[in-house]
């Protein structure tokens, strides 16, 4: 099997990106230079109704956030994929990807006239284009995962971004558990309060690591990946 | 843990257009239209509400947790809530609150979720996402699988730790505790009055809850 994405391609600020990830191969995404929010959709690559399901991603663990050793589940019940490398410690799974309103709101209107390829967009008009690309839509959307975010809960259930939390050369590596169609919105969180806009590039590269082992510390996290992870296997090596 | 506010509503059951009582384990599909209010009463305490909320006239707009706590920065609805789409627009709005806190986070019990999360034996027990899978066909319109999303769980309580971590606590719900919703646009609402037998927070024991509609000006 060969890799199926360019290697160690950079993904610029804002950009959006759609591929093939084969179970067993491994998206290592690292923050260039700081700052960068990478929203993160997963659809099944043969039966896209099958997607990411972060509820039950994040009961299955009882976790609010994304690091190693998390699974990513989908919504029949099976690993999809697995975070097995994270230099940062938390990845945002509750506040999802921005809208373009929300940056005319913050910052103005932006036209590509004016702006050129600097043009603000939204990560869900994006995402929705991307999805578009593949025959999909609207109605294919899920909730998404922000990666080298991090938000946290107060007492009362209030959100707070806490910046800084993803330095330059920041990692986190997600392994396909099954065939995988990646979207990645590199648009800056949508709860970051910086004055000015400022989107930050990812650099990706795609190796194969091999599905996961019987010792494979995501599967043996709990009780509840090995149920998640035996699923899968039996659906993948049907 | 702050003390959620809780506001009455003044509307009178006498007055609602509808009022139905819907049994543990059943689904409940209506289109509640602009102006008109939901209450969804909490009849015997900590039930599980599971609800999925559509634009009538255009299914791909439905509710979405993300849009939603982000714009209220904050994982908790209660009064003052509003239940927004993925492109931003506001289905409902919640208007009245006598329990204080309503879950975002935690999704529909599905077969293949129970599985995971408490064992193969569980696999074929009844579970929300059949009731909202056969509402859904059954509706019609072209409403299937891939329009069913991440929904509100009314009356149920799921904390996140400062940590990160996902805690599910006993509910602050009560018998007779309810909720209001005020419908913005037309707006299509599916229930499942949870059937969960695995699950400690409604004591093992899902009962049924009470749907009354009012017509906008019923106050």
């Amino acid at each position: 099997m060969s890799e199926l994405l360019t290697p160690a391609r950079v993904l610029p600020g804002a950009a959006t990106w759609s591929g093939l990830l084969r179970r067993g191969f491994a998206l290592d995404l690292e923050d260039l230079e700081g700052g960068a929010n990478v929203a993160l959709l997963l659809l099944d690559a043969h039966e896209p109704t099958e997607r990411l399901n972060v509820p039950d991603s994040l009961k299955a663990q009882h976790v609010a956030r994304i690091t190693a050793g998390v699974a990513l589940y989908s919504d029949m019940g099976r690993v999809i994929a697995s975070v097995v490398e994270d230099t940062c410690g938390w990845h945002d799974p509750l506040c999802g990807h921005g809208r373009l309103e929300e940056l005319e709101q913050r910052f103005g209107p932006s036209s590509y006239a004016e702006e050129r390829n600097a043009v603000r967009r939204g990560a869900r008009e994006e995402l929705v284009l991307e999805l578009a690309k593949h025959g999909l839509g609207a109605r294919d959307m899920a909730a998404t995962v922000n990666l080298f975010s991090k938000v946290t809960v107060d007492a009362a259930g209030r959100l707070t971004f806490c910046p800084g939390s993803s330095p330059a050369g920041a990692r986190v590596v997600l392994r396909a558990d099954t065939d995988l169609l990646v979207l990645l919105n590199t648009a800056p969180h949508r709860l970051e309060s910086a004055v000015d806009w400022s989107p930050k590039p990812v650099a990706l590269n795609v190796r194969e690591v091999g599905p996961a082992a019987p010792d494979d510390p995501v599967r043996t996290a709990c009780p509840e990946n090995e149920r998640g992870f035996a699923a899968t296997d039996a659906w993948t090596e049907r | 843990m702050s003390t959620a506010e809780l506001t009455a509503s003044p509307l009178d059951p006498a007055d609602a257009i509808l009022d139905d009582v819907v049994q543990a384990g059943d689904g409940w599909t209506r289109v509640v239209r602009a102006r008109q209010t939901l209450r969804i009463v909490d009849s015997h305490g900590n039930q599980a509400v599971d609800t999925l909320f559509y634009d009538a006239h255009d299914h791909a707009e439905r509710y979405s947790a993300q849009d939603t706590i982000s714009a209220q920065r904050g994982i908790y609805l209660t009064t003052g809530s509003r239940l927004l789409t993925g492109s931003g627009r506001a289905l409902m709005t919640i208007v009245a609150d006598t329990c204080g806190r309503h879950d975002t986070l935690g999704g529909a019990c599905s077969q293949e979720s129970n599985a995971v999360r408490y064992g193969e034996h569980t696999r074929h027990m009844h579970a929300c996402r059949q009731t909202f899978l056969a509402q859904a066909l059954a509706y019609g319109h072209g409403l299937e699988k891939r329009d069913l999303t991440h929904n509100v769980n009314f009356f149920m309580n799921v904390p996140v730790t400062p940590a990160g971590g996902l805690r599910f606590e006993d509910g602050l719900s009560a018998p007779g505790k309810y909720v209001e919703l005020r419908a913005e646009v037309d707006t299509l609402v599916l229930i499942s009055n949870c059937p969960q037998l695995n699950n400690p927070c409604n004591a093992y024991d899902p009962t049924p809850v009470r749907l009354l509609v009012f017509d906008a000006g019923a106050a």
